[in-house]
C-alpha cells in the first residue's frame, strides 16, 4: 500500500490561515490503514484545525467527508454537488488523490494535508517500511524474492557494498542490508551459486526515468 | 480533542495500573494515544500539559481523590485554556 | 609481454614484480598545486597514482582533471570512477575524456552513500553499479563500442580495477564477490587496508582454492596508523574496516610522540607478512593526508627502487 504521514499542523493551517470555510476529505484505503488520512484522522485534524483558528479568534467552519477512495472518478464524483460553497480542501489522501480531486474541480484551491512516503507493508502496527519503487520491470524472480532496487541504498544489482555491516547498511544501523537479506534467502532455499550470476545493466526507461508513466489496457477501455 | 474543542481547561484519562488491565493492554495503548494527543496539542497551541494520563486501580478511591486534587491545582496554575477563553469571547460579542 | 593495454602497472605486474601504488586525495578546492605536491612526494617510491574521486561523498576536485594534471608530469595515474553521482553517458564519456589524455587505469567503484557527505540532500544516481561498470569499461575496450552499441572512435585502452574489502560483512560471500568480479572481467584489485592479517589470510586462501588469484591481480591494501585516536576511530567509526584490539592496543601503548612511529612499523610489518602470502601481487599504501610517509615505508618494505619496465 501507499504509505503516508500526517503534515506538520503548523504547515497546513499556513494552507488555510485566510480560509472561512473548508473541506476535509479523507481516504478509506492506504491513508486509513497507516492511520494518516481516514475518517478518525479527518476527525482530529478538524478538531486540531478549529481550536487553533479558536485560539486567534478566528471562526473556521469544517466539513468532514471521507470519501472510498481519490483515485477513482466516481468517488470524487460524490463532492460535486458541494464543494464550490467551500474555500478550499485539505485532501488527506495519497499525492496521487490530491491532484486527482484538484484536476476534477478545478475552481477549489486544494491542499495536501500528509506527506506521500513509499509503496510499502505493515511490518508490525505503527511500523511500515518500503519494499516497490515501481521500476517497471521486476526481477523479484532473481533475488529472492527482495527487491534491492527499493532495499538497497544504492539500489546495486549486484551487491552487497563495501559498507555492509552486521547485515545492515552503512547509512543506518537499523536497517537490514538487502543483499545480506537476499543471500540468506539464496542460501535457504539451498541458491547461493545464484548469487555468481551477473545481474546485467538495468533498464530504467519504464521507471521514473524516462518520464511519467501510463498504462493502458485497450481490452478493458469503454 | 473534542473535550478541549467545548472549552475544558483540562483533561485526565485514568487507566487501571500498568499489568492489571481488564482489556490486558488497553491501558498501555491509551497511554500512547494520550502521548501522542499531547503533541498535537502542543502543535496548535493549546498546551499538551492541559492532558495527562493516571494509573489508578478501581477500587483505590484515595488515590482518585488525590488525582483529582493534583489535576485540578496543575490546571488551576495554567489558567483557563486559550480555547475557552475564546469561546467567551464569542459568547459575549 | 602478454599486455593488453600500455599501462605501466599492467606491464610492472605482467612481468613477475610486486606493484606499488599510493593515492592522492585531491584539494577541497581548484588549486592543482596540491596534487603537484603530494605526487612530486611519492612519485618515485610507487607504480601507479590512484586519484580519489570525491571519496566519503565529499566535494572535491575531480579526479578526471587532477589524473590529467599526473598525466602532464608524465606519471601513472589510476582513475577513480564511482557510480554514485555519474550516469552512464557521463560515466562512459569521462573514460573516453581520460584515454584522450592516454590514462590507461580505472578502479572501478559504487562509492560511499552520499549521506557522509558534505551534500547529504542531493541525489545519488546508480544508474550502474561497481560490477557493471567493469563490464562498461571492457566493453568499451574490446569490442571497441558504447553501451548503445555504436563504434568508438579510438576506444580506450585501459587496466581495469576494482575495489575488494575482504573485511565487510558476510564474510562467506567476499570470495564469491570477487569471483563476480572476476567474471564482469576485473583485471587488478585493490584492497581496503589490512589490519586484521589472519582474517586477510583465510580470504586469500579462499581466494586461492578457486583459482582467482592467477585470474586477477590483488594489490594489499595498508595504512598507516597516525594515532591511537585513529586507529579507535577506523575500528568504531568507518564501515567494513576491521582492526583488531591487539593493533589498537599496540598503537595506545606508546606515548603519543611515537605513535606515529608505531604506526608506520605496523604498517612495514604488514606488507613484510602480506608479501608472504600466495596471490598478493603488491601493495596499494593509502597513507591519507600523510603522503610524505611512503616514501619510507616503500623503502622500508624493501620495494624501493621501483622496476623500469618499457
Amino acid at each position: 500500500m501507499i504509505v503516508a504521514e500526517r503534515k506538520p499542523i503548523e504547515e497546513i493551517i499556513g494552507f488555510v490561515q485566510n480560509c472561512k470555510k473548508i473541506l476535509i476529505v479523507g481516504c478509506n484505503e492506504c491513508v486509513t490503514v497507516c492511520y494518516a488520512g481516514g475518517k478518525k484522522e479527518v476527525g482530529i485534524l478538524a478538531s486540531a484545525l478549529t481550536m487553533a483558528f479558536m485560539k486567534e479568534g478566528k471562526e473556521l467552519e469544517i466539513k468532514e467527508v471521507t470519501l472510498e477512495r481519490q483515485c477513482d472518478p466516481e468517488y470524487l464524483e460524490e463532492l460535486r454537488g458541494f464543494i464550490d460553497e467551500y474555500e478550499a480542501v485539505i485532501s488527506l489522501a495519497c499525492g496521487a488523490g490530491v491532484q486527482f480531486l484538484a484536476e476534477k474541480y478545478l475552481e477549489t484551491p486544494v491542499f495536501p494535508g500528509v506527506n506521500t512516503l513509499f509503496m510499502g507493508v505493515t511490518e508490525e502496527r505503527g511500523v511500515w517500511s518500503e519494499r516497490c519503487q515501481g521500476c517497471g520491470q521486476c526481477i523479484l524472480g532473481q533475488t529472492a524474492g527482495i527487491c534491492p532496487i527499493s532495499r538497497c541504498a544504492k539500489r546495486l544489482l549486484n551487491g552487497p557494498c563495501g559498507g555492509s555491516t552486521k547485515g545492515k547498511c552503512e547509512i543506518n544501523p537499523e536497517l537490514d542490508c538487502a543483499w545480506q537479506l537476499i543471500i540468506e534467502r539464496l542460501k535457504k532455499l539451498e541458491r547461493l551459486d545464484d548469487y555468481e550470476t551477473l545481474i546485467p545493466i538495468k533498464d530504467w526507461s519504464t521507471e521514473r526515468a524516462g518520464g511519467p508513466r501510463k498504462l493502458v489496457r485497450e481490452d478493458l477501455q469503454q | 480533542m473534542e473535550a478541549f474543542q467545548k472549552g475544558a481547561d483540562g483533561v485526565y484519562v485514568a487507566g487501571c495500573l500498568e499489568g492489571e488491565c481488564h482489556y490486558l493492554t488497553g491501558n498501555l495503548r491509551a497511554k500512547k494515544r494520550v502521548e501522542y494527543t499531547k503533541k498535537l496539542l502542543d502543535e496548535i497551541g493549546v498546551g499538551g500539559e492541559r492532558l495527562e494520563m493516571y494509573n489508578i486501580a478501581a477500587s483505590d478511591g484515595p488515590r482518585f481523590a488525590e488525582v483529582a486534587r493534583e489535576m485540578h491545582e496543575k490546571i488551576k496554575a495554567l489558567g483557563p485554556s486559550p480555547i475557552r477563553e475564546a469561546l467567551h469571547k464569542k459568547k459575549a460579542a | 609481454m602478454n599486455t593488453k593495454t600500455p599501462s605501466r602497472l599492467e606491464k610492472i605486474l605482467a612481468s613477475g614484480h610486486l606493484a606499488v601504488t599510493s593515492e592522492c586525495g585531491p584539494p577541497r578546492g581548484s588549486d592543482g598545486e596540491v596534487i603537484t605536491k603530494k605526487a612530486e612526494m611519492i612519485k618515485d617510491y610507487v607504480d601507479a597514482i590512484n586519484i580519489t574521486d570525491n571519496q566519503t561523498s565529499v566535494t572535491r576536485l575531480c579526479s578526471l582533471a587532477a589524473c590529467i594534471r599526473l598525466k602532464l608530469m608524465g606519471l601513472e595515474p589510476i582513475l577513480q570512477m564511482v557510480t554514485r553521482d555519474r550516469n552512464r553517458i557521463a560515466l562512459q564519456s569521462d573514460i573516453l575524456g581520460a584515454a584522450s589524455f592516454d590514462i590507461f587505469n580505472i578502479l572501478c567503484l559504487s562509492g560511499d552513500h552520499q549521506q557522509f557527505g558534505d551534500c547529504p540532500q542531493g541525489q545519488n544516481v546508480f544508474d550502474i553499479d561497481s560490477i557493471q561498470l567493469i563490464q562498461t569499461v571492457r566493453h568499451m575496450r574490446d569490442e571497441g563500442k558504447f553501451l548503445g552499441g555504436d563504434d568508438i572512435a579510438r576506444p580506450p585502452r585501459m587496466f581495469v580495477g576494482a575495489a575488494a574489502n575482504p573485511f565487510a560483512d558476510p564474510f562467506e560471500i567476499r570470495v564469491r564477490r570477487l569471483a563476480k568480479k572476476v567474471a564482469a572481467g576485473v583485471e587488478f584489485i585493490q584492497t581496503q587496508c589490512i589490519y586484521n592479517l589472519e582474517k586477510f589470510e583465510l580470504y586469500m586462501k579462499q581466494a586461492q582454492e578457486r583459482g582467482l588469484h592467477e585470474k586477477v591481480s590483488i594489490l594489499a591494501g595498508v595504512t598507516p596508523f597516525k594515532s591511537a585516536g585513529m586507529a579507535k576511530y577506523m575500528k568504531n567509526r568507518v564501515p567494513g574496516m576491521d582492526v583488531p584490539d591487539e593493533v589498537v592496543a599496540r598503537m595506545s601503548g606508546v606515548p603519543k610522540e611515537k605513535q606515529p612511529e608505531e604506526g608506520i612499523n605496523i604498517c612495514v610489518e604488514s606488507i613484510q607478512r602480506l608479501k608472504e602470502v600466495e596471490g598478493v601481487r603488491g601493495f596499494h599504501i593509502m597513507a591519507i593526508e600523510w603522503e610524505e610517509m611512503v616514501p619510507e615505508i616503500v623503502k622500508r618494505a624493501g620495494l624501493y627502487p621501483r622496476p623500469k619496465v618499457e
